[in-house]
């Protein structure tokens, strides 16, 4: 069981979480609420997915915020001319995994550090995207709004949508050898390369994955409500890489898994809402936030020094 | 008599269950070069460490300039005048000379003015010192190798080194470079320097050491003043050794011819015209020092280097290896030298180790089937007795030894026809370490051909049926498996007629 205890403990800080708000503030457990929190969440969940990847590939893209923002402006513009709902959803995904493929082929193509790279497609693509619109807003047709859906029914739609998703995800990791590859790359490229692993591959897929995913998240933030904020991706690589990396995968590749980035991302999502039901000032969601992350980056790094002396 | 600059006695070092020293006397007289002489393994390495303080010995004393010295630290013995200028010089290429040697040199304080002209002309001062043409505003990046070692050497008369350790200095030297480096080492002898000089170039010990001392398997062999012994001296003093171990008899007789080699090199690595073939049933075993080229030969058939001269030959047809997978694809097989790092992922549990490298063969259709990976890894972990909890232990819970095998199985499950083995019983157990001939034995005797990369000279004449000793890049000879110990080794050392 060592080798699940980081997730385990992830799981059992959220556990006690939930526990005392049960006592202490059972407001919380409003199904209403808890849905619409879901929701808002369910499109971060689906790029933390590929987030996963990425940092188990011991790689990063700091520019999916930018991606899921072009993503949704040219999913809206495409759904404000016209377009039906389902070719939407396709394009959303393949502007995203285009994106993602650039990202991919600078990264293993050209060898270049992903941190750099991703770094600037992050600028290019906001900086882009502003020039273009100017900030405007893209105004929806009425159709789009939860795929014209009831409110309630398209709540449970996404989120039932995300938590499949993430099933696929986990399986997928587990039961597949290109899952056992991302993370064998992800260890050493080296080693990859000499089991006969073509490290290259694996690395541009996953970024063409993380772009898709990204799309496919972009679709699912725009019909929730009748307009596109340009900026709606803003910040959305931090939440993201947090939720990854507080779940247990380590920045140093090969190690963790979904499940873990799902209890992390539940963990911080949660901050805010016990903050209001606890008569606690917003504004200590973010530093909360924060020494969760340091808690969970020291914990890692205590952890390796253990194991490498 | 002045004391000696540095004396050693019974200096003993073990580290993880293998002794590396084992009560090793030496001593330093001041003005004098002093060369140590051993093969590959034999405790030079780790001497060195003990002198320079990076490591501490298990047993034995250390006196400097006739102190002892109790713990000594990498510090203390900058201090005490201990300088070591390593093959690899340990420069920072985005700074100047001036400021590597300042860096060195000059105590670090934190807040001080740094006086850039005193800098340049010390730098100049020391550099001239050694007559070396180097302009002190130079990056270390643009200087060649040979330049960064006289840079090194610099910083050693700098710090005011009495004791100079080099260790293979002219190994990436040409002859002029070489004619250089020998008058600055007199000069460092005149002026009463003592100079440990480590090399495998026999010429240059008798042409430049006052003394030399052979180590062999942690030991000291013996010290003789250099004109006292001759080459064939020398080399009775490093190979010559008690034979305990029995080795695998081979048992069959070598098939047909499985691969081919005929002038083969690559413009991407030292390796040229390398000519030499191996059997079915054959163990091949390559031998040479670090450094001749033996594991970029390796690179080149499992594809990882690609081969731009001679050709491959694959039972009688000509290959391009291209990548791994090319060469996986034609049936051969690498068990890479750095076990932990490239061997086996530490991480994943034994049973994926074992099948990482055959999924498409034993996973049919999309999905992984764990059961038959369990019953494939227990296959293995039965037939190569790997020790381990069972087929979920993670490989770095396993003794080294075991951790090869786990190797050894993720490659034996392609089905190899030719299995190339890179140092295979490096710091592994001597229990483990028979147990692996065995299987080497069992697996030529199965009609695989071997090609058995091994510094362990013993375990080489041991092993093979024939012995292909490769230097400089290139296959210096190939003789017959019960070679002679000491031909071996001139052949490796390049000193045989």
């Amino acid at each position: 069981m060592n080798r699940y205890f980081r997730e385990l403990s992830v799981a059992g800080a959220l556990g006690l979480l939930l526990a005392m708000l049960a006592v202490v503030a059972p407001a919380f457990y409003q199904p209403q609420p808890l849905l619409s929190l879901a929701t808002r969440e369910a499109p971060t969940l689906v790029v933390a997915c590929g987030m996963a990847l990425v940092i188990i590939c011991r790689q990063i893209d700091i520019s999916v915020g930018s991606q899921f923002s072009v993503c949704s402006v040219g999913a809206g513009l495409l759904a404000a001319h016209g377009w039906p709902a389902g070719l939407v959803l396709l394009a959303s995904v393949s502007i995203g995994a285009l994106l993602g493929a650039f990202n991919g082929v600078l990264v293993a193509g050209l060898r270049l550090p992903s941190i750099v790279v991703t770094l600037a497609t992050l600028v290019s693509l906001r900086q882009g995207l502003n020039l273009v619109r100017q900030g405007e807003f893209v105004n929806l047709p009425d159709g789009l709004q939860w795929f014209g859906l009831s409110q309630t029914d398209g709540q449970w739609t996404l989120v039932a949508f995300a938590l499949g998703l993430l099933l696929v995800f986990a399986v997928a990791l587990r039961y597949l050898s290109a899952g056992r590859f991302v993370y064998a790359v992800g260890t050493d490229t080296e080693a990859a390369r000499l089991a006969g692993i073509n490290p290259q591959r694996v690395t541009f897929a996953v970024f063409v994955l993380m772009g898709a995913l990204t799309g496919l998240a972009a679709m699912m933030n725009i019909i929730q409500s009748p307009q596109v904020q340009p900026l709606s991706g803003n910040g959305l690589e931090l939440k993201v890489i947090a939720a990854v990396v507080v779940g247990g995968v380590a920045i140093s590749g090969g190690r963790g898994s979904v499940w873990g980035m799902f209890a992390g991302l539940l963990l911080l999502a949660c901050v805010s809402p016990t903050l209001t039901h606890l008569h606690i000032e917003a504004y200590w969601e973010k530093a909360i936030q924060g020494a969760i992350i340091l808690l969970a980056v020291v914990a890692d790094g205590l952890r390796s020094r253990k194991e490498n002396r | 008599m002045s004391a000696p600059l540095l004396e050693l006695r019974r200096i003993t070092k073990s580290y993880a269950g293998v002794h590396a020293l084992r009560g090793v006397d030496f001593d330093l007289q001041p003005g004098e070069v002093h060369a140590l002489l051993g093969e590959n393994g034999a405790g030079k390495s780790t001497l060195i460490r003990v002198v320079t303080g990076a490591h501490q010995p298990d047993r034995g004393s250390i006196a400097i300039a006739g102190q002892r010295v109790t713990h000594l630290t990498p510090s203390a013995a900058q201090q005490l005048g201990v300088a070591c200028i390593y093959q690899q010089p340990a420069l920072f290429p985005d700074l100047t000379v001036a400021e590597n040697i300042a860096l060195r040199l000059e105590p670090s304080t934190g807040l001080r003015l740094v006086h850039w002209s005193a800098r340049r002309e010390r730098a100049r001062s020391l550099l001239a010192r050694i007559g070396a043409s180097i302009s002190p505003e130079t990056e270390v990046r643009a200087l060649s190798m040979p330049e960064q070692q006289l840079v090194e050497i610099a910083c050693a008369l700098g710090a005011g080194a009495r004791i100079v350790i080099m260790d293979e200095p002219t190994a990436s030297l040409t002859q002029k470079e070489q004619h250089l480096l020998f008058a600055v080492v007199r000069d460092l002898r005149a002026s009463g320097v003592g100079v440990i000089y480590i090399s495998h170039r026999l010429d240059e010990i008798f042409a430049l050491a006052d003394r030399v001392t052979v180590l062999r398997d942690g030991e000291s062999v013996g010290t003789s003043p250099v004109g006292e012994i001759n080459e064939a001296g020398l080399i009775r003093m490093m190979v010559g050794r008690e034979v305990t171990q029995i080795y695998p008899p081979a048992e069959t007789e070598p098939g047909d011819t499985v691969l081919s080699l005929k002038g083969v090199g690559s413009s991407a690595c030292p390796v040229h015209d390398v000519t030499f073939d191996v059997r079915a049933g054959e163990v091949f075993g390559l031998a040479g020092l670090v450094g001749a080229g033996r594991t970029e030969l390796a690179r080149i058939l499992f594809g990882l280097t690609p081969a731009d001269r001679g050709e491959i030959r694959l039972n009688g047809q000509p290959v391009t290896l291209r990548s791994p997978q090319e060469a996986v694809a034609h049936g051969i097989a690498y068990v890479p030298e750095d076990r932990r790092r490239h061997g086996v992922v530490l991480e994943m549990p034994i049973a994926q180790n074992m099948s990482m490298a055959v999924h498409r063969r034993i996973f049919p259709g999309t999905w992984l089937r764990f059961g038959t990976e369990r019953r494939h890894a227990l296959d293995f972990i039965r037939d190569l007795a790997v020790k381990a909890y069972g087929p979920d232990a993670p490989g770095g819970s396993l003794s080294g030894g075991n951790q090869q095998k786990v190797s050894l199985a993720r490659w034996l499950a392609t089905k190899p026809k030719l299995l190339i083995l890179d140092e295979p019983t490096q710091g592994v157990d001597v229990g483990a370490k028979s147990e692996i001939h065995k299987i080497v034995r069992r697996l030529a005797k199965q009609g695989l051909a071997v090609l058995l990369i091994s510094s362990d000279l013993p375990e080489v004449l041991g092993m093979s049926d024939r012995i292909g000793i490769m230097r400089g890049g290139t296959m210096a000879a190939v003789l017959p498996g019960k070679a002679d110990a000491q031909e071996v080794m001139a052949l490796a050392l390049g000193t045989a007629k």
